[in-house]
């Protein structure tokens, strides 16, 4: 316990003191450390479902608080919340079935058909719920949907705790949590392999002699761009530099060393060059339940240009970058200052600046955002581990990911 | 020459009387010069002088001219007195800008043995006029090069085509061409014309007529053989005025022409050698080599004037930047230029002068391709050097030109400016924040003058690399107290929210209200105008230009690319090192874009605050008071 204690402490500082850079290194930090949470986590007996959500909540407010701008953290344990309120159900699922069928077996079709026929058997209508939470969606299940199904978990297990002998208990607890960490394997190789199954889809967008835009540096739109240029595709990327932070330089860089034709341009010749591209392919850093996307500073600007000149803007984002919160005021809110140091040199501009000591009134502040926001109607194309979206279509893949319930932290 | 000049000089500004003929006196078909160059900028911008010179420097086939006068006169039936005929020939062209006057155009080429075209003067000339033609040489070249052959309905396809056409060099060429050809034509058919022209022109009795009909008779006999030496010499004209001018916007992708001028350049350029294939056509050179190079020479280079040569060296540098700062210096080195010249023997003032103008601004071309500012200012300078009037003596003369060229920097640039700062200041109001982008000269005396007049408004300045012109304008802005933000251009639609104004400025405003500017103005309008934040452009008319531009590739300059790759004062930043000769990599360092009218709420100039649809209302008005200052 106490060393699950450190770590995450060590974590939050990591995550407070911006030391972990990138969504997607964050995310696996994030899910890793919850998963030694689960696993040191002593399950009580009763209840183990809501123990260990209350127990990654915990472990989650604290990480969220530490660094509220990167999304990823707060979308990564929602997910696993996600993970243990679904296991937990399908647990369930598994122990109503069983129970059904010691207690009558032969009425199972008619369960499996329609649960609603028997106003008496609370445990059915139960297991309905249960599985028409885990089904896809249909019509219906729409019909059969029960209004508590989302209180349904509770009563069940511990209906099923009441009803099961002790030992199947600890079986049933220990199932749960190998379950879970099952789950959150899962979620770790998922993340972990985002860019190759965005990148498979690279060929059926990039076309020959193509003329590519992008700016920032993604690890995933770097695994795009050479999944099209293995595909023997040939075709010349622009790179905007992405000053102050010079992040096009380090994507210029690797692309160069794959063998991509790379043209590095300044960020101020973005709308100079944006009638000779064919697209615009960024990396986000969040995406917004409405489609919105929190990007690299200066994708507004190429977004805009894109628009002008009707170049499609197509944004890369791994599953783990989708969030189910919808955005305020995202330029200011989910927005991050940095240093003006990589702007003006201080040394230079030392008589001037506003170091809050009081003297006098500053003359001069310095800006340096990290992101930009880019609004949904800017937005031509999402491409994620599952498929290209649309913009509009982002809050209903959103709602595959997490539970209602935990959308608020 | 001088005959030609001093109508030119009684110009009527007021009277305009196209297509509408009267037998008028010379000065009024004179007038719609000044118009015809305004429509065809790229012409009249090179070489102002041209329209005194040019028809001295095509060779204008004799033959060809003299059948010409006589077809044509029969063809407008309607020639009664002589003189009438000559304009009557010329006044059915639909537009009126073909209207040079006749007498001029058969004194030119027919009074002068055509030997005198060749040798020093054509050398000289071609030098002079740079690459394009002047209008009225155009103009003249047409006429005379019309085919004896020429059926009614092809001249009327000329006529229609001509007044678009004729003023670049393209069209001079074909003109030249398909007169070549037409001659060769005549030749073959010449017993059944060559009788009718002459009757033609018998018919009419007059003196200037029967002119050109004197060297028909003869050269109707030789006309095949003069078609072979004509073509030749205007072939070689050609070829001498591509080497001694280089177009101003030379593309050079066109490999043999970028050969031809490396050949004559002072300025020894290395060809940079990872380029961007989208921006062939524009020159790039590895930056710093020549520097070096060109300060050994400076000895050695005679025929430039110091002065000029220092400008040359500062703009390769990058010490003076800025349209109105290269303008000014390079007016000033002119001036010197004025100063300290001397006719030689044998030459004329005008020419000569025009002639060392000319190769002083290929020189400063290849030290940095012109702004439009520039060319504005060389063609007022060319203009004014030719409208010399002949009896000046030169003292008097230089004098003149140097407080024409004193008059042109006080009234185009220092006066236009305190006129914008007057009309700028009226729309800062207590509260505002103004957003500027890069450095401009116009906006930062605008705010200066707005602090003075104790406004309280906020400024942020938004910079972009490689140049970050912002730091020095945020420097001098706050030295004067003035409260600013600093970002970078990737922050603009982070603090376009708190914006109430963008004031821009601009490198040049085309006419069709694309503004020319350092690159990243459009970006920055663009948000503006994404967010409804209206953009104010402060720019004086003389960097206004007839040219039209859609986007920011066709024409543009491209700067040292290792400015991108090298992080100034950012050591930590090193990763590209190395790898800029990797032929993967290029970098593009682009100098100006081109921001689309619809961004642009208003451009204030020193003829007021205009939507950038007025632009081309400007231009054509400031072309005609230009070109008659």
């Amino acid at each position: 316990m106490p060393d699950v204690q450190s770590m995450v402490l060590e974590f939050v500082n990591k995550l407070r003191k911006r030391k972990i850079e990138g969504s997607q290194a964050t995310a696996r930090c994030t899910v890793e450390l919850l998963r030694s949470v689960i696993s040191h986590h002593r399950v009580p007996h009763a209840n183990q479902a809501s123990a260990l959500i209350d127990a990654v909540k915990a472990v989650g407010a604290q990480l969220v608080a530490a660094n509220p701008v990167e999304l990823a953290v707060g979308n990564v344990v929602r997910r696993v919340l996600h993970i243990i309120r679904e296991e937990d159900l399908s647990l369930a699922t598994a122990a109503v079935a069983g129970f059904d069928l010691l207690d009558a077996s032969d009425d199972d079709e008619d369960v499996n058909g329609k649960g609603i026929g028997y106003p008496g058997m609370s445990a059915a209508v139960v297991a309905a719920a249960a599985r028409s939470t885990l089904r896809p969606p249909s019509l219906q299940t729409l019909l059969e949907g029960t209004p508590e199904s989302a209180t349904v978990p509770y009563t069940s297990s511990s209906g099923a705790d009441s009803e099961s002998k002790t030992a199947d208990k600890s079986s049933v607890t220990r199932k749960l949590k190998h379950d879970v960490i099952e789950g959150v394997n899962q979620l770790i190789h998922e993340i972990a392999g985002c860019h190759e199954q965005i990148a498979e889809q690279a060929i059926e967008h990039i076309h020959q002699n193509e003329v590519i835009l992008t700016l920032g540096s993604s690890r995933t739109v770097l695994e795009f761009l050479c999944a099209a240029k293995e595909k023997k595709r040939s075709f010349r990327v622009f790179v905007a530099e992405g000053a102050p932070r010079y992040q096009g330089h380090l994507l210029a860089k690797e692309l160069v060393a794959r063998g991509l034709q790379t043209t590095v341009i300044t960020d101020s010749a973005v709308f100079a060059m944006i009638s000779r591209v064919n697209m615009v392919i960024i990396g986000a850093h969040a995406v917004m339940a409405n489609g919105g996307v929190i990007g690299p500073v200066g994708v507004n600007m190429a977004a805009l240009a894109a628009k002008k000149h009707a170049v499609p803007f197509v944004v890369l984002a791994g599953s783990h970058k989708l969030c189910p919160l919808y955005p305020h005021n995202p330029e200011v809110l989910l927005n991050e200052l940095r240093s003006p140091s990589e702007l003006l040199d201080f040394g230079e501009f030392s008589d001037c600046l506003d170091f809050g000591s009081g003297s006098g009134s500053p003359l001069v502040q310095v800006v340096n955002p990290t992101f930009d926001y880019v609004p949904p109607s800017l937005v031509s194309l999402f491409i994620t581990d599952t498929g290209g979206h649309n913009p509009s279509y982002m809050y209903r893949l959103i709602a595959d990911y997490y539970s209602a319930d935990d959308l608020v932290m | 020459m001088e005959s030609r000049r001093n109508p030119r000089a009684v110009v009527d500004p007021k009277v305009r009387q196209v297509g509408f003929f009267t037998s008028s006196q010379p000065d009024s078909t004179y007038q719609p010069d000044p118009i015809a160059s305004e429509s065809h900028p790229v012409v009249s911008s090179i070489s102002p002088s041209g329209n005194s010179l040019s028809p001295v420097m095509i060779p204008p086939p004799r033959h060809n001219s003299s059948d010409t006068f006589p077809l044509r006169a029969a063809a407008a039936a309607s020639a009664v007195s002589p003189s009438s005929f000559s304009y009557s020939t010329r006044r059915d062209f639909p537009d009126g800008s073909m209207t040079a006057s006749p007498g001029r155009v058969s004194r030119a080429s027919f009074s002068k043995p055509s030997s005198s075209l060749p040798g020093v003067g054509m050398d000289s000339m071609a030098a002079a006029k740079s690459s394009s033609v002047p209008a009225s040489g155009l103009t003249t070249v047409s006429v005379v090069n019309m085919p004896p052959g020429l059926s009614e309905k092809e001249s009327d396809q000329k006529k229609n085509s001509k007044p678009l056409k004729e003023k670049t060099t393209k069209a001079e060429r074909r003109a030249l061409q398909e007169a070549q050809r037409a001659a060769k034509a005549a030749a073959k058919a010449e017993g059944g014309k060559a009788p009718l022209v002459s009757s033609g022109s018998v018919a009419s009795t007059n003196v200037k007529v029967t002119k050109p009909a004197k060297p028909s008779s003869q050269k109707n006999d030789v006309a095949a053989v003069a078609a072979g030496p004509s073509e030749k010499k205007g072939g070689q004209a050609e070829k001498d005025r591509k080497k001694d001018a280089p177009h101003p916007r030379m593309q050079y992708d066109d490999e043999s022409r970028v050969v031809k001028a490396k050949r004559r350049a002072v300025v020894k350029q290395t060809e940079a050698k990872n380029r961007v294939e989208l921006f062939r056509h524009l020159p790039q050179y590895e930056h710093g080599t020549q520097l070096p190079d060109l300060e050994t020479k400076f000895f050695q280079l005679d025929p430039m004037h110091p002065a000029v040569y220092k400008v040359g060296l500062q703009y390769l540098s990058g010490d003076i930047s800025g349209g109105n700062a290269r303008c000014i210096a390079m007016l000033q080195a002119f001036q010197e230029v004025v100063k300290d010249y001397s006719t030689p023997s044998e030459k004329t003032l005008n020419r000569d002068m025009t002639a060392k103008i000319s190769s002083y601004v290929s020189f400063l071309i290849e030290c940095r391709p012109l702004s439009v500012s520039m060319g504005n200012a060389i063609r007022f300078v060319k203009n004014r050097i030719a409208k010399l009037p002949i009896t000046l003596s030169e003292s008097e003369a230089k004098a003149a030109l140097q407080s024409d060229i004193e008059r042109f920097i006080n009234e185009k640039i220092v006066m236009a400016d305190t006129v914008i700062v007057k009309h700028a200041v009226t729309k800062i109001r207590d509260g505002d924040v103004l957003l500027t982008y890069g450095s401009p000269t116009a906006v930062e005396m605008v705010l200066l003058h707005a602090h003075e007049l104790k406004k309280k408004f906020r400024v942020l300045v938004v910079d972009s690399r490689p140049k970050l012109e912002g730091q020095l304008l945020l420097r001098r802005l706050i030295k004067r107290g003035i409260n600013c933000t600093y970002t970078h251009i990737n922050a603009v639609s982070y603090i376009m929210h708190e914006v109430t104004k963008v004031f821009l400025g601009a490198s040049s405003v085309l006419s069709n209200g694309t503004v020319y500017s350092r690159v990243g103005t459009a970006s920055v309008a663009m948000v503006a105008s994404a967010f409804r934040v209206p953009v104010l452009v402060c720019c004086e008319a003389y960097k206004f230009h007839e040219r039209v531009q859609l986007d920011s590739i066709c024409s543009n300059e491209l700067g040292d690319p290792n400015a991108i790759s090298k992080v100034r004062g950012r050591e930590d930043i090193n990763y590209l090192d190395g790898l800029t000769n990797n032929a993967n990599l290029q970098f593009l360092n682009l100098m100006y874009d081109a921001t689309p009218s619809d961004y642009i709420s208003m451009i204030i100039t020193d003829y007021g605050m205009v939507p950038p649809t007025s632009v081309p209302v400007i231009v054509r008005e400031y072309q005609k008071e230009h070109s008659l200052v």
